[in-house]
């Protein structure tokens, strides 16, 4: 009985599990290529290239063999949504299973065509060769049933001192069309007849539409449909640019009522509103008093994704209004969960929606993909027969995308008469960090929402532990005798608050490690030291002790009142990549970030530089949050709608940036896609700290609190 | 109304009202899609083709203005048979991440080559002001527009 329970609990490797055919994976062509059908998405972080290894890898042939299809909900494996640095673990590693599977299906053949056994076979390219002579392909011993079967769990993939592709900094497979202008987003997407569509926005998200008058709009050139429902207001135009100026024009003739006012946009709003409140770690007695005790409070704002393309989708709609099929392109990180709420919204049968990944820019969690997607079926189904692509304006992205949720964190500590921690307490307020579509009891989307009869929205949920989406990372890696952890969320937010790089991680490794500076001073210790002291974990120690060396770290070294250097740490999510980060700064009556260096441990990196380059951009993107972005809104909506009100870094101000991998091989891999944004902020802060001695503790880190800060 | 436009050197009928942005003539009366929509106001950078010699934001120039002047965008970047030495350099320097900022940036990039063969580190990075980038990958472009202007010195 024991065992067959044991067995009972075996998984398959990542989302393999749940999607047990391998012909959902990958196919074996008689042209001599691979198909491969991954349902995670591109999103600018070179996973595509990093399946590829893997894939390669296993079945012994040259990446250049591999066909990628896009993911979709007509064919592709349902893998739930592109997230959380998890693209590696669930995709990658089921994969990399179904690969080493199907080699071994095409030995089998092999060995019993040759008349060997399966030990005398090698493999080169597809070629697999007998020792006593004679050979076969897998392009001639793959049939159309090969891999018409579900996955056996007792497949071994290689050892990695078998590697010979994974582990290699392979060129990213999408870089040189994206360097020759060729056709490589959605927002490229051409379809013949194709309309143009555009949606009119309320001013804010309490507003409601009382009256417009559509006649006007519809009689502009190029118009071909105007479309209103509810609140809902878009257009259809022959052209672009007449969509835009139709577009323009509902805007300005709509008459609003504007609704409730919004409250401030001061994240200590959060510490009035009544929360849920959760104690998610509790050791010791954290009432212990010691030698000194220490509070601080940090807050991070409302922070936009921002990505460099507005959201868009093309949509074609066949048939009617209530028995119509329809097809979508859109670079959602979430296909068949945005089916779901699409559906549910439209009234159709999940069957008749096809919805198919196309990349868009870097996304950094969830923006309006999913939005604009629901945006331009909505649009086609007002034009049936033709395609309409609808792309959201600058503005729109800026003020309706689902923001990252401010934090407030509260710290306390007592030190010991050693100038050890000898009790620990964090406390976090959070909207929640989740309104993706795909959650239970509503649909997350934007328009659904605004339509004559609106579909309410789901409860705004928050990813449980041990990974986290408010509380991620809220509880210390180090090692604390005491420690209470406390998480106050706050589902319901003024803007729309969801995923974005990091979730809570963000703030709470900012607090914890900012904190553990302030403690390392007060205890009169190196920072570096007094992290060492309070760590066990060996992974974390080393990435810490590379960063040193990378950046020449002297034990005590004080900035000299403009320049100066910090150093932190986080284990993202405590359970994925070790991330250690030192900055330097240079501080006038501004913040200037000149150099970053950046100790990485993600297990085994399949792409090395993939990684590194993961690792580089996320440390420049934490870097401009910390010092220029915050999301702004007056009683009505969003103010900051474009770059110059959310100004991110430029080209002038961006660091030097320094990353070392500290691969291994032997440990599972884990994404690299979030774990360096706490660090990073956190470092520039206490950067600041050691070059002027003054502590700033509220994000971003603008000229204004700059001067604050050396006044006071 | 009916327009002629000189883009990639040849000329190109185009039928758009006078004040149509560029960028869309580009895109979709010419199906030059490799310059993209951003902002829409100029502020960064994704549309940037070059206009006699200048690195210009396409969304901010009405189509009509553009007539009888030479236009080129990220797709006559390559000769027939080779890739420029800036996207050979993008591609050795591994220097996208999603990739949306590059054809602004080359262009960017190459009319500064144009007019400076050997910009410095701030040079360069004076000229890719109005260019941003959201996924951080500057250094690798700083460093692939560098190996570029090398290559470019030597040729």
């Amino acid at each position: 009985m024991a065992q067959q329970k044991e067995v009972a609990a075996r998984k398959l490797p990542g989302s393999l599990e749940t999607n047990r055919r391998l012909d959902r994976w990958l196919r074996i062509n008689a042209d001599g290529t691979v198909t491969v059908t991954p349902g995670k998405v591109e999103i600018g972080q070179g996973i595509l290239t990093a399946l590829v290894q893997m894939v390669a890898e296993e079945l012994d042939i040259n990446v250049e063999r591999i066909r990628l299809i896009p993911a979709s909900t007509a064919q592709s494996p349902d893998e739930g949504i592109t997230s959380g640095s998890r693209s590696i673990q669930e995709s990658g590693l089921a994969l990399r299973h179904a690969a080493a599977e199907a080699r071994d299906l095409l030995l089998e053949r092999a060995a019993h065509k040759l008349g060997v056994t399966l030990e005398q076979l090698t493999v080169e390219d597809g070629v697999v060769t007998a020792r006593s002579g004679g050979s076969a392909t897998y392009w001639e011993l793959a049939t159309a049933d090969l891999l018409t079967r579900e996955s056996n769990i007792d497949v071994v993939a290689k050892m990695p001192a078998e590697h010979r592709v994974v582990g290699k900094s392979l060129a990213r497979v999408d870089i040189p069309g994206k360097v020759t202008g060729q056709p490589s987003y959605v927002q490229d997407m051409v379809l013949p007849g194709m309309l143009h569509g555009r949606i009119a926005r309320p001013p804010g998200p309490r507003a409601r539409l009382k009256a417009i008058n559509l006649k006007e709009v519809e009689q502009m050139p190029g118009v071909v449909a105007v479309v209103r429902d509810g609140s809902f207001l878009g257009v259809v135009a022959a052209r672009e640019e007449q969509a835009i100026r139709a577009e323009r024009r509902l805007a300005r003739i709509a008459e609003w009522d504007t609704g409730a006012a919004l409250p401030t946009s001061d994240p200590r709003h959060l510490l009035t509103l009544d929360a849920e409140t959760e104690v998610i770690s509790d050791k010791g007695d954290p009432a212990t008093a010691g030698a000194q005790q220490f509070t601080a409070e940090y807050t991070k704002p409302y922070l936009a994704h921002a990505s460099l393309a507005p959201s868009c989708a093309v949509a074609h709609w066949e048939g009617g209004k209530s028995d119509g099929k329809v097809r979508i392109w859109t670079h959602s990180q979430g296909i068949y969960p945005l089916r779901g709420d699409m559906a549910q919204v439209l009234g159709l049968p999940e069957a008749d929606i096809v919805i198919t990944h196309s990349e868009g820019a870097g996304c950094y969690g969830h923006n309006a993909a999913d939005d604009v997607t629901l945006d331009a079926a909505l649009l086609a189904r007002a034009v049936p027969g033709k395609p309409v692509r609808v792309q959201w304006m600058r503005e729109d992205e800026f003020a309706w995308e689902p923001f990252s949720s401010p934090m407030v964190v509260r710290m306390n500590a007592s030190l010991d008469a050693k100038g050890n921690i000898i009790n620990w307490g964090h406390e976090l307020w959070s909207h929640a960090h989740s309104t993706r579509p795909g959650s239970r009891g509503g649909v997350n989307l934007t328009a659904a929402w605004h339509l004559e009869k609106p579909l309410p929205a789901a409860k705004p949920g928050n990813p449980p532990l041990p990974g986290g989406g408010s509380h991620r990372n809220a509880i210390p890696l180090y090692e604390f005798p005491n420690q209470k952890v406390t998480n106050h969320l706050i589902r319901q937010s003024p803007l729309r608050t969801s995923a974005m790089r990091g979730l809570g991680s963000h703030a709470n490794a900012f607090a914890i490690e900012c904190f553990m500076d302030e403690l390392a001073a007060a205890a009169g210790a190196d920072p570096l030291e007094f992290r060492l002291r309070h760590l066990q974990d060996a992974r974390a120690k080393a990435v810490l002790e590379k960063v040193a060396k990378m950046a020449q770290w002297q034990p005590g070294e004080k900035g000299d009142g403009e320049r100066g250097r910090g150093i932190a740490f986080a284990r993202y999510k405590n359970l994925a990549a070790y991330m250690a980060v030192i900055a330097e700064v240079h501080v006038t009556e501004e913040v200037r970030v000149t150099r970053l260096w950046g100790a990485v441990d993600v297990g085994q990196a399949i792409n090395p530089d993939g990684v590194i380059n993961q690792i580089e951009g996320g440390m420049i993107q934490s870097a401009s949050w910390t010092l220029k972005e915050r999301i702004d809104f007056d009683g009505t909506g969003v103010i900051t709608r474009n770059w110059e009100e959310y100004p991110i870094m430029t080209f002038v101000e961006v660091p030097e940036v320094e990353v070392a991998l500290i691969n291994r091989p032997e440990a599972p891999p884990v994404g690299a896609g979030e774990g360096t944004q706490g660090p990073t902020s956190a470092a520039i802060g206490n950067a600041i700290y050691n070059a002027l001695g003054a502590r700033l503790r509220d994000m971003p880190f603008t000229r204004d609190r700059i001067i604050a800060a050396l006044s006071a | 109304m009916a327009l002629t436009l000189n883009v990639n050197g040849k000329a190109r009928a185009v039928e758009a009202d006078a004040e149509t942005p560029l960028l869309y003539a580009l895109r979709n009366d010419l199906g030059l899609v490799g310059t993209r929509y951003g902002c829409g106001i100029g502020q960064c950078g994704t549309c940037t083709v070059i206009i006699d010699g200048k690195a210009v934001q396409s969304c901010d120039v009405p189509v009509s203005s553009a007539v009888g002047k030479q236009i080129t965008t990220v797709e006559a970047l390559a000769g027939d048979a080779d890739l420029h030495p800036l996207q050979r350099a993008f591609i050795e320097e591994q220097a996208a991440q999603c990739g949306y900022c590059a054809s602004g940036i080359l262009m960017a990039a190459k009319a500064l080559l144009d007019s400076n063969p050997d910009p410095d580190d701030s040079a360069i990075r004076s000229a890719l002001e109005g260019n941003l980038c959201r996924c951080g990958t500057h250094g690798r472009i700083l460093r692939a527009i560098k190996r570029a202007a090398k290559e470019m010195r030597r040729a």
